[in-house]
């Protein structure tokens, strides 16, 4: 039998306030643990929240990057469970009324086409502290640093059908929210992370299967390799004649696989209602309106402008627009440099990337500002190197010797123009190689190669390589 | 100086600015009637005695340095819901028996801003749960009226000792009467204001829609000057309303001629007992006198009060109650076999009985499938009697009626019987469930027992309770009798 898969993701995008979303502690990642926590976040008796207003501004920013509605009124409502790292005994979270909702966004799916992916909600809530069993003996310790800190959890459709297309949904919620500047994204430290929710029924059926929810994938490879994998299971379930039964699982990245934490029975009822600590959260349109005024361009406008505006090709225009420092290094390079933005973009693309990749560092880091790889390219737009000698010059910029002119100035990499010189070199080349030249004449014109080759290495690659070609045919052809 | 104590709060401050007395010697002189009456009222859980004598020499020496806040050098009681920094509190339970709290309320900081010297932390019901004061951890405190009868809770401890002049004010909350009911039952006066007029930051949560702080007083004026201490905008606080706070003390003095009062006629029926019906209408004719106007007024669902608040509030309380988890403060089982078992037995031997009734019927309406019967629905309702005051206020400025049924009841009479126990609260819970500010000013006795008029304003017009109330104060004198021990 054939099957289908269904997949919707919760994502949790951590907020990057610099204060919790109901307390004024910090939010900074690391500190030593519960040095971080207020008396709010600790749950004291009679301490009460307030909203930090950020992350109402940060949640409307989502909502109309992924052309939502953003609610004029939500509710905070409590969601009711005991557990050590949730100190009040419930999470301040977002249930009937969401401030986002009926969102969308588009991916590519395998075949290449657009695929849109609807987006339910998006609701504020904070996030609980965490346990720790390591190094503590017959006991458990509560770090309560991360109690409050903002989140955003953004909840799909079940509209994705595979891993992957789970995988470039996330990849594009992640490059939303760090063009925005609400979320770093940072997925080790469990900023950016996902539970899916993974069905499987028979192709053609219209009812949904029995969904098994994953919770806590904190890297894009796992989300892929955890869906996978539960796919598989469910599948190889059914067909052996069993049920899926609706449950929470963990993957276990060492293993490869996921497995149960508790069924719907064990689940809990969590009692949500309203907070009566908190007013219901009211913003104006104008509110909205300024919100959306504010948006900066979003990875898809941007790419179809660099598309557009520079001539870029489609596919270098996706890397580009991966993320916000990319794409400005990018414009920034193109406004200072004279050669086609194409050119900038292979640069950027390639031999930038290459290098940025082999030292772990981001673009914000490289070693070659967009001003300075400008300049090489400028070099290679007006024929002072070709590009081959350019990656030279590239490699000894990176290592820190000086802008392109320096490099190129202190080695003596610049490109022989001069045509009476180069004439002077192909005579020397015809006359070494007398019987290369008849056989050329007599008609080999693959020879031009082995004729090219010889006058750069005499010229140490420096020669015009156009000019080489055009003096050489005239010569050789006399 | 041994009539000290029989003073109200405003003759204690003319005294102290006159320089009759220091505030040490008068601190001093109620710590003393402290130490000698505590032990039948049982009205304090903790009394603060050396930090009180070091606060009124402060308070002292202020005054001589010419820095004098409106309270100072003044002694004054903390219910002990409120979050006093390095001292106990309890709330009344044994889970708060150990927790000191590492902070202020901001009630508590403003008081001790204006010069307040804080005599100790009052007996309540635990977590302000109960209307006789018999919920307590530490005991019920006894009406200084009557020693076998009940003060009326939650703020007993507050009421008995302002009753028994052990200090001329306290503070007090009120979630569906806590403040009004024992004011009445004691010869106080108690008034909880709007909602959101007063912070509750540092106020232990019962039921945070409902929850308000106030004061207990003998007299209007005093209550004024309090509440124009502890109101007034909080950023601690969400639900706390940036209004103006008018000068109720200033105001005090505006006529109450041409004020329209309505009388409930609901609030008249056969629950409430025929002396103190006879003595309510009684008051609301002197307020006539007075050159107000009494009408007649409907109040169709007012009678839905009781049912309403019985799901509302243990709905709230059984979820701001989690938090007494063991694991961080309060109570903790000794040698938890593992999580579960350090949560029930934590939970189980911290709490007392009703306090364990609520969270298991505020769990019950929050379960799936009952949240829309029962919290839903009694929402709605919440609505409608809110919709009931706010047709009343087109018509009058504030209505009139009985605080309670009956004057104060035997100790144990109804502690078996919670149901009787929560109709107390009849003619005082719509007001928490509306918001509207209200106040329960001493009018008479029946059978030798206090009971109180029970006066409700629209929402942020406490001026005009205090008005009323003080009007009637200075037409009659049953605020001034005082319980023959406590003399």
């Amino acid at each position: 039998m054939s099957w289908e898969v269904v997949i919707g993701l919760e994502i949790h995008a951590q907020l990057a306030t610099k204060s919790k979303i109901f307390s004024g502690a910090s939010t900074a990642y690391g500190a030593e643990p519960n040095t971080q926590a207020c008396l709010v976040d600790l749950g004291y008796p009679g301490v009460l929240p307030v909203l930090n207003k950020e992350v109402v501004h940060m949640a409307a920013m989502f909502g109309l990057s992924v052309n939502a509605t953003v609610a004029q009124r939500s509710v905070f409502a409590r969601k009711n469970y005991f557990y050590p790292d949730l100190p009040k005994g419930y999470q301040i979270s977002q249930y009937e009324l969401p401030i986002v909702e009926h969102g969308e966004l588009f991916i590519t799916d395998a075949d290449g086409n657009e695929k849109r992916i609807g987006i339910t909600r998006a609701h504020l809530e904070e996030d609980a502290g965490k346990s720790i069993h390591e190094g503590l003996d017959k006991s458990s310790g509560i770090d309560l640093n991360r109690a409050g800190t903002p989140l955003l959890e953004i909840v799909s459709e079940p509209d994705i059908r595979s891993a992957k297309e789970a995988v470039a949904y996330m990849r594009k919620i992640h490059t939303i929210v760090r063009y925005l500047g609400i979320s770093d994204g940072n997925m080790q430290e469990g900023s950016f992370r996902c539970d899916a929710n993974v069905s499987v029924r028979p192709e053609g059926q219209t009812e949904f299967g029995t969904r098994a929810e994953i919770k806590n994938l904190n890297s894009f490879r796992f989300v892929e390799k955890a869906i996978n994998f539960e796919v598989e299971r469910q599948i190889d379930l059914i067909e052996d004649g069993g049920e899926v039964v609706q449950e929470t699982r963990l993957y276990d990245s060492d293993k490869d696989e996921t497995r149960s934490m508790r069924s719907k029975e064990e689940a809990n009822d969590y009692r949500y209602f309203p907070d009566p600590d908190l007013l219901p959260v009211e913003i104006t349109a104008d509110y909205i309106e300024a919100v959306r005024a504010e948006l900066p361009e979003l990875p898809d406008a941007k790419q179809q402008r660099f598309v557009q505006e520079y001539d870029v090709k489609k596919d270098d225009a996706a890397i580009l627009t991966i993320s916000r420092p990319v794409a400005d290094y990018f414009e920034a390079a193109v406004q200072a440099t004279e050669a086609s933005a194409q050119l900038v973009a292979n640069w950027v693309v390639g031999d930038l990337s290459g290098a940025l990749n082999k030292d772990g560092l981001e673009i914000g880091d490289s070693r070659i500002s967009a001003e300075a790889l400008a300049g090489l390219l400028t070099r290679i737009h007006d024929h002072t190197i070709s590009g081959k000698i350019a990656k030279q010059v590239f490699e000894a910029m990176w290592a820190g010797e000086g802008s392109a002119d320096d490099v190129i100035e202190a080695k003596g990499l610049k490109q022989i123009t001069d045509s009476s010189a180069i004439e002077a070199v192909v005579d020397k080349v015809i006359e070494a190689n007398p019987g290369q030249v008849a056989e050329y004449r007599a008609g080999k014109d693959k020879l031009i190669g082995f004729f090219v080759g010889q006058v750069m290495k005499e010229t140490k690659g420096q020669a015009n390589p156009g000019q080489v070609n055009q003096i050489l045919k005239s010569k050789l052809s006399g | 100086m041994t009539d000290l104590h029989t003073r109200s709060l405003t003759e204690l401050a003319a005294g102290l600015k006159s320089g009759d007395f220091s505030s040490v010697e008068l601190t001093q002189s109620l710590l003393d009637r402290v130490a000698k009456h505590d032990e039948t009222l049982n009205a304090f859980v903790t009394v603060t005695g050396d930090q009180a004598l070091a606060a009124a020499a402060k308070a002292d020496a202020d005054r001589a340095a010419g820095n004098v806040g409106v309270l100072n050098g003044l002694p004054i009681i903390h219910k002990d819901i409120f979050c006093t920094q390095g001292v106990k509190t309890t709330c009344g339970s044994k889970m708060l028996d150990n927790f000191i709290s590492p902070y202020d309320a901001t009630i508590v900081e403003r008081m001790a801003a204006a010069g307040a010297v804080v005599l100790g932390k009052a007996n309540m019901d635990e977590f302000a749960m109960g209307s006789s004061n018999e919920t307590s951890y530490f005991g019920p405190v006894r009406n200084p009226w009557d020693l076998e009868r009940s003060p009326g809770g939650s703020s007993g401890g507050s009421a008995a000792a302002v009753a028994a002049r052990l200090a001329p004010a306290a503070t007090a909350t009120d979630t569906g009467g806590s403040i009004r009911q024992p004011a009445a039952l004691t010869n106080t006066l108690g008034i909880k204001p709007t909602y959101g007029r007063v912070s509750r930051y540092g106020m232990i949560a019962f039921a945070s829609s409902l929850d308000q702080a106030g004061v207990i007083t003998r007299t209007a004026e005093d209550a004024a000057q309090l509440l124009g201490v502890m109101a007034g905008f909080d950023e601690r606080d969400s639900t706390c309303l940036d209004q103006p706070v008018p000068d109720y003390v200033a105001e005090l003095g505006n006529s109450i001629k041409g004020l329209k009062v309505g009388v409930v006629r609901q609030h008249f029926d056969e629950g409430l007992d025929a002396d103190c019906g006879v003595k309510v209408k009684e008051a609301i004719a002197a307020l006539d006198s007075l050159g107000a106007k009494a009408v007649e007024i409907d109040m169709p669902n007012i009678d839905l009060s009781v049912p309403t608040y019985y799901v509302v509030a243990p709905a709230e309380c059984s979820s701001n109650l989690s938090r007494f988890d063991g694991v961080r403060f309060g109570h903790r089982a000794e040698n938890p076999e593992d999580l579960h078992d350090l949560y029930c037995r934590s939970r189980g031997e911290g709490f007392g009985d009703e306090v364990k009734r609520r969270i298991m019927t505020g769990t019950y309406v929050l379960s799936a499938g009952y949240y829309d019967a029962y919290y839903l629905k009694a929402q709605q309702v919440r609505h409608l009697i809110a919709d009931d005051f706010k047709r009343a206020f087109e018509e009058v400025d504030v209505i009139a009626g009985p605080t309670t049924p009956t004057p104060a009841f035997k100790l144990g009479d109804k502690v078996d019987d919670p149901i009787t126990m929560y109709l107390n609260d009849i003619y005082t819970i719509g007001a928490n469930l509306g918001g509207f500010p209200a106040l329960s000013v001493p009018c008479g006795f029946v059978d030798d027992l206090p009971i109180g008029l029970h006066l409700v304003g629209h929402h942020f017009d406490e001026s005009a309770l205090l008005r009323c109330a003080y009007a009637y104060q200075q037409v009659t004198d049953w605020h001034m009798a005082c319980p023959e021990d406590f003399k």
